[in-house]
């Protein structure tokens, strides 16, 4: 499928011009330095003195005596503690309850010829098309009692049409005979989807569980229309006191004398609001390509 | 291979139909809690939508709230607000289109002539990873970097330059919604391309070669033939989302800019219904966008489906 696999220049292309080479060369650097440039200024900031920041005016592009003062405040308890655990929280239990549902449908619908599997999947795809909008999705919610509490912001994105369509595409590439196999030795349904299909199929479980787990962790507006303040995850706190500028009302942010500049901390909130996904990103990485194309040629 | 017992009397088309729900009743019951989750949440709130023909009044709750008919829809169509929020998302898609579109193009045909697969997939790993971070984070950034005490202005001051306005400025806010979107999504949308990209036969590249293709005539005449299917296909598809334009982006910067720079027709429902209470008239306003949406993505996968069929014959 990949064409070119080797590293070295085909023998037909003929030696790339100096001009060739280093225009390629500049538009590179330009690409890499406006993609990482904004997460350099934003971890020197919140590692930067406040005598630093206030004389640079807001930002830092290398500090010059790093602290640490803006993460052990904000990690004091307080609002981010807080939002940390409630966003670990959502995206733990969300990604559980989201793959569970997911793997069940995509196996049930991905086995040839089950009853009722087509219009069930004929259900699943319109929705596609026409997602009901989101008043009466608020209305629902508060009509089922939801408001206020966490399953507000899972139950509703509980599985994402793309992802089962990803995996069931992969559910169907395993070959028939494993399935005949394990029927003949007399193993049920639920037992060829843990001891045959399971087993198989860990790139793409690891590829959905990620893209769930990120769009949790990611996740704020359902947060911010469903949730009372107290209970916000990491991301609308982020939003308020960073996008919005309203100020961090710790309590630990009252010693005087001990507290980082603003812009430290709201960038140190960011930086802790990022970190995961940084983490996340080398797994998903090695994973995703793959997953993602074949999903996308099977619809 | 599996053996059936001969048949003795012809069966019911009822009894058939129990013998396969019989036989897939474990799969069916897997299907459950997925099944469910659709009827509740989508076909549950989908049924909401009759809101749309109600005025709500939040002490009765949906259901018995009065009918009002179309009123909601005929106040809206004659309400300057709606139609400035349609003219904004139509102007920033367009803005995306000619933007936003040709980004990972470009991006993806400078990756593919790299020859170093190493310095290919180092460049990759760093374009894809923006995707990945929420919206509030790509806006804080852009303020960071951006803003009056940011880091392009810290720059221009010390170099002696005017600084600039964009953060906070109603004027700039549309062009900075599609810097915001290439910066987030331009190394992802390469992913497509790149491999479509490497699926081009490499003999063709060979024989334009051997008779005296240079580099841009290749590129002219066998890469952009070879891409030009798909680029078509994204680019319908693109079409039939033309009333989408980034929801969580807007919403998030409509405070700051003001509605008569950043209300598209999303925020609008937001305020309406979710700030103002108005649902009905919220409501109305998302059925319009859900049921002309939807006659656009169902339009444009049938063109593509056409097109597509013709990009492979031709």
């Amino acid at each position: 499928m990949i064409s070119r696999t080797a590293a070295a220049r085909p023998a037909w292309m003929e030696k790339p011009k100096p001009l060739t080479l280093v225009a390629k060369g500049v538009a590179l650097v330009v690409v890499l330095g406006i993609v990482i440039m904004p997460f350099v200024v934003v971890v020197a900031t919140s590692l930067a003195s406040n005598k630093e920041v206030v004389a640079n005016g807001g930002w830092v592009l290398w500090p010059s005596e790093p602290t640490l003062r803006a993460y052990r405040q904000i990690f004091n308890g307080g609002i981010v503690t807080d939002a940390l655990w409630v966003s670990i929280g959502i995206t733990v239990v969300g990604t559980a309850a989201s793959m569970l549902c997911t793997v069940l449908l995509a196996y049930a619908l991905a086995r040839p010829k089950v009853y009722g599997a087509k219009p069930v999947l004929l259900l699943v795809l319109f929705t596609f098309l026409f997602p009901p909008g989101m008043i009466p999705a608020y209305l629902l919610v508060k009509e089922l009692g939801l408001l206020d509490a966490y399953g507000a912001v899972i139950l509703p994105v509980l599985i994402n049409v793309f992802n089962l369509v990803v995996m069931r595409g992969f559910f169907q590439g395993i070959p028939e005979e494993l399935y005949e196999a394990a029927r003949l030795d007399g193993a049920s349904e639920w037992k060829i989807l843990r001891v045959v299909v399971i087993p198989l199929s860990k790139a793409v479980l690891a590829v959905v569980g990620l893209f769930y787990a990120v769009s949790y962790w990611n996740a704020w507006f359902h947060a911010s229309i469903y949730l009372e303040q107290d209970h916000w995850p990491l991301q609308q706190v982020l939003r308020t006191y960073v996008i919005g500028g309203a100020q961090l009302a710790d309590s630990g942010a009252a010693e005087a004398g001990n507290v980082a500049a603003p812009q430290t901390i709201q960038m140190a909130v960011l930086v802790v609001a990022t970190v995961p996904i940084l983490l996340v990103y080398p797994f998903l990485q090695k994973y995703f390509t793959k997953g993602v194309l074949t999903g996308a040629i099977k619809s | 291979m599996v053996l059936y017992k001969p048949v003795k009397q012809p069966e019911t088309k009822r009894n058939q139909r129990w013998k396969r729900f019989h036989r897939d009743r474990v799969l069916l019951l897997l299907m459950l809690p997925g099944l469910g989750y659709f009827l509740v949440f989508h076909y549950g709130a989908l049924l909401g939508n009759v809101i749309a023909f109600k005025e709500y009044v939040p002490f009765v709750g949906l259901w018995d709230s009065p009918w009002v008919g179309f009123d909601n829809f005929s106040a809206m169509f004659s309400d300057g607000d709606f139609w400035h929020a349609v003219w904004n998302t139509l102007f920033i898609a367009v803005l995306q289109l000619i933007f936003f579109f040709p980004a990972p193009l470009a991006l993806a045909l400078l990756l593919h002539s790299l020859t170093s697969d190493l310095l290919r997939r180092f460049v990759q790993s760093v374009v894809y990873l923006p995707h990945f971070l929420s919206w509030v984070i790509v806006v804080a950034l852009f303020q960071q970097i951006l803003g009056g005490a940011g880091l392009l202005n810290g720059f221009l001051g010390d170099a002696g330059l005017n600084t600039v306005d964009i953060i906070g400025n109603p004027d700039a806010f549309k062009p900075l919604v599609v810097a915001q979107v290439i910066w987030k999504d331009g190394g992802w949308g390469t992913i497509i391309f790149l491999a479509a990209l490497m699926q081009v036969n490499e003999q063709l590249y060979e024989s334009a070669a051997l008779d005296g293709a240079g580099p841009w005539r290749r590129f002219w005449h066998v890469t952009l033939p070879q891409i030009r299917p798909i680029v078509i296909l994204l680019l319908i598809m693109r079409l039939g989302e033309i009333l989408s334009v980034g929801f969580e982006q807007m919403l998030l910067q409509r405070d700051a800019y003001g509605p008569e720079a950043a209300e598209i027709i999303d925020t609008f429902v937001y305020y309406q219904g979710l700030v103002n209470g108005n649902f009905g008239y919220a409501a109305a306003a998302g059925l319009f966008k859900g049921v002309v949406g939807a006659a656009l993505v169902y339009t444009a996968n049938k063109l593509a489906h056409r097109l597509g069929e013709q990009g492979v014959y031709r």
